[in-house]
């Protein structure tokens, strides 16, 4: 009987990443199918919304009755979740994962800058989450949603979005550059 | 083939398939964010320190691969780009939360999406920027009521695409935004080079082929050109249920069987019914509208239709009603066909134009100061008004109560069944 060492299932030590353009590339031909077989683009910040919303929603349906915002996403007998933003938001997160998992690069850890501390990576990830998932909001879409869909189907605010996140994020930048290098 | 799908075009559960397409689109959206490395934050952080510039290249090499795919497809009759969601325009929120998301980006390290590929694969910070994403949301709910009208119609300039900002051909924009992208390419290669000291010699060569074959598809863009308003109106196909069947009728044909054509009692009965939203579009000449109009009826000329085509396309498609009226019907269907042709949704003519309006309201009317006109040529008014007091007669806005009852055919079909309300992040 020979002894044979078994290939594992999935890869222990992490894969490369693909190269940019090839990536890009490969986003470029999902976006296409997106918007041809549905007219609808990629995006993720609106379901956000709609999660938060749904759970309001179930404690307080009063409250969302007289909230404005909140009337549009889930006023009267509207299921806030009914929409095809929910779908895509989940389906992203198992495409990460399964990403994750082909590529052996499934691992509990913290991505940050060389001199700050787990602790305050948390934090200012959580801070710039409420930020970003604000203006998202604000702007009616975030970088799948205005600057990616839009920039794609040639829309003229998408656009000005786009080069006002860039603008927000370059100029802030500099004042920020401990939290990084 | 008619693409998009109208299947497709939103989730319901009659159809399960939906969730399981838009479903699919989230995957591989996901599975292509991760292989990318968009899972970790100093990957996307980097991006600003200028020391490696990945955001930018797979960000704009999927806008140029979907937008030359696109309008490829636009151009060749295959997809409807009236039917694709174009996110509408908001200056003044889309620049405020630009900044704002731009400030979220460089502290937390991620965008929405990408945060969902780092905390899938474990990473704690992608779970801590979701979860502050979850408050972010919630605060925005319960804050915009504070600024309601300003979000609601600051720089709002609806369906805008920048083809109409520049006045150029589409595929020219195209081809422009190619060459942008691939000089900004090469700039973002030459920053790697000296601020993130990257040797580029050992970059793959197969990115020139690359650069190449975008810039010819580009340029097939271009020659392909984009579909006129006549084909577009020829390829136009209704559906409407007739004793339980569907049939499909072109446009023509829906003129010729005078099936877009109400009548004043369904046109004004229309206004009453909760489950539209039904707008007046009058597209007679400033001088007619102003002698004699319905309340609440849109002047909108004849020339002036292209310039309102945005805003009537962000109008809700599902159930927005549109009712065309000329003095009689010629210059109506004029304007029915174009819109019609341009993928406006639900649009019908009022049959005989304000002209029989006038002769079916103004018998009871007493306000009413209008002599027949003898001899009135074709779609001109038939009546002489003494002064011009637009709506302000009785008959411009029929008692409802009066006329509770009124007996005519109902021809309005809703057509679409799908709310862009929802489109792109929101």
């Amino acid at each position: 009987m020979t002894t044979q060492t078994r290939k594992p299932l999935f890869p222990t030590s992490p894969k490369p990443f693909v190269h940019p353009y090839f990536g890009g590339m490969v986003l470029g031909i999902v976006l296409f199918l997106a918007l041809l077989l549905t007219g609808n683009g990629l995006g993720s910040s609106g379901a956000t919304s709609r999660f938060v919303t749904a759970l309001t929603d179930a404690f307080a349906p009063e409250h969302v009755d007289r909230t404005p915002y909140l009337l549009k996403l889930a006023g009267g007998d509207k299921n806030p979740l009914d929409d095809w933003i929910v779908p895509v938001y989940i389906g992203a997160l198992l495409g990460g994962f399964a990403s994750g998992l082909l590529n052996g690069r499934l691992k509990f850890e913290t991505t940050k800058g060389p001199n700050i501390s787990n602790r305050t990576r948390w934090l200012m990830s959580f801070l710039g989450g409420v930020i970003f998932l604000y203006g998202a909001r604000m702007a009616r879409g975030c970088t799948s949603g205005q600057a990616l869909t839009g920039g794609t189907t040639l829309s003229a605010g998408s656009w000005v979005v786009m080069f006002a996140i860039f603008g927000g994020a370059y100029g802030l930048a500099y004042f920020v550059r401990k939290l990084w290098n | 083939m008619n693409f998009p799908l109208p299947e497709f075009i939103s989730v319901s559960a009659s159809n399960p398939w939906t969730y399981v397409v838009f479903g699919l689109i989230g995957f591989a959206f996901g599975y292509t964010l991760e292989m990318s490395g968009f899972g970790d934050s100093r990957k996307l952080a980097a991006q600003f320190y200028f020391t490696e510039l990945t955001v930018l290249k797979v960000m704009f090499t999927a806008i140029v691969t979907a937008m030359v795919l696109l309008f490829g497809a636009v151009g060749l009759g295959i997809l409807n780009f009236n039917q694709v969601w174009v996110n509408p325009t908001y200056l003044s929120s889309g620049i405020l939360g630009g900044l704002i998301m731009g400030v979220g980006f460089i502290i937390g390290g991620f965008c929405p999406t990408t945060s969902l590929a780092s905390a899938s694969t474990g990473k704690i910070d992608g779970m801590f920027f979701m979860l502050g994403g979850f408050v972010g949301a919630f605060l925005f709910g319960e804050t915009e009521v504070l600024f309601d009208n300003w979000y609601a119609n600051s720089g709002y300039f609806g369906r805008v695409t920048l083809d109409q900002v520049f006045n150029l051909p589409v595929g020219a924009v195209v081809l422009l935004v190619v060459l942008m992208a691939l000089f900004m390419f090469w700039g973002a290669e030459q920053l790697e080079r000296i601020f993130g000291k990257k040797d580029l010699s050992k970059e793959p060569k197969l990115r020139f082929a690359g650069a190449g074959a975008l810039f010819a598809a580009a340029v097939a863009v271009v020659l392909i050109g984009s579909p006129s308003i006549e084909d577009k109106y020829n390829a136009l196909i209704f559906t409407r249920a007739e004793n339980e069947q569907q049939i499909a009728y072109s446009a023509d044909e829906m003129l010729e069987n005078r099936l877009v054509f109400i009548s004043p009692a369904e046109a004004f009965k229309a206004r009453y019914d909760q489950t539209i939203n039904l707008i007046y579009l009058d597209v007679r000449a400033e001088a007619d509208y102003n002698l004699y109009h319905i309340e609440d009826a849109v002047n909108a000329p004849q020339n002036r239709l292209a310039e309102i085509l945005p805003v009537l396309l962000v109008e809700p498609p599902a159930n927005s009603v549109f009712i065309l009226m000329s003095n009689d019907e010629t210059a109506a269907v004029e304007a029915w066909k174009f819109l019609a042709a341009s993928a406006v949704p639900n649009v019908y003519i009022l049959e005989g134009g304000i002209n029989n309006w006038i002769t079916f309201f103004g018998k009871e009317d007493e306000t009413l100061a209008a002599r027949p006109k003898p001899g009135a040529g074709d779609d001109e008014l038939a009546f002489i008004f003494p002064a011009a007091l637009g709506d302000r007669y009785e008959s411009c806005s029929p008692d409802p109560v009066k006329y509770e009852t009124l007996e005519f055919e109902q021809k309005i079909k809703l057509q679409l069944k799908r709310d862009k309300s929802g489109g792109g992040c929101g």
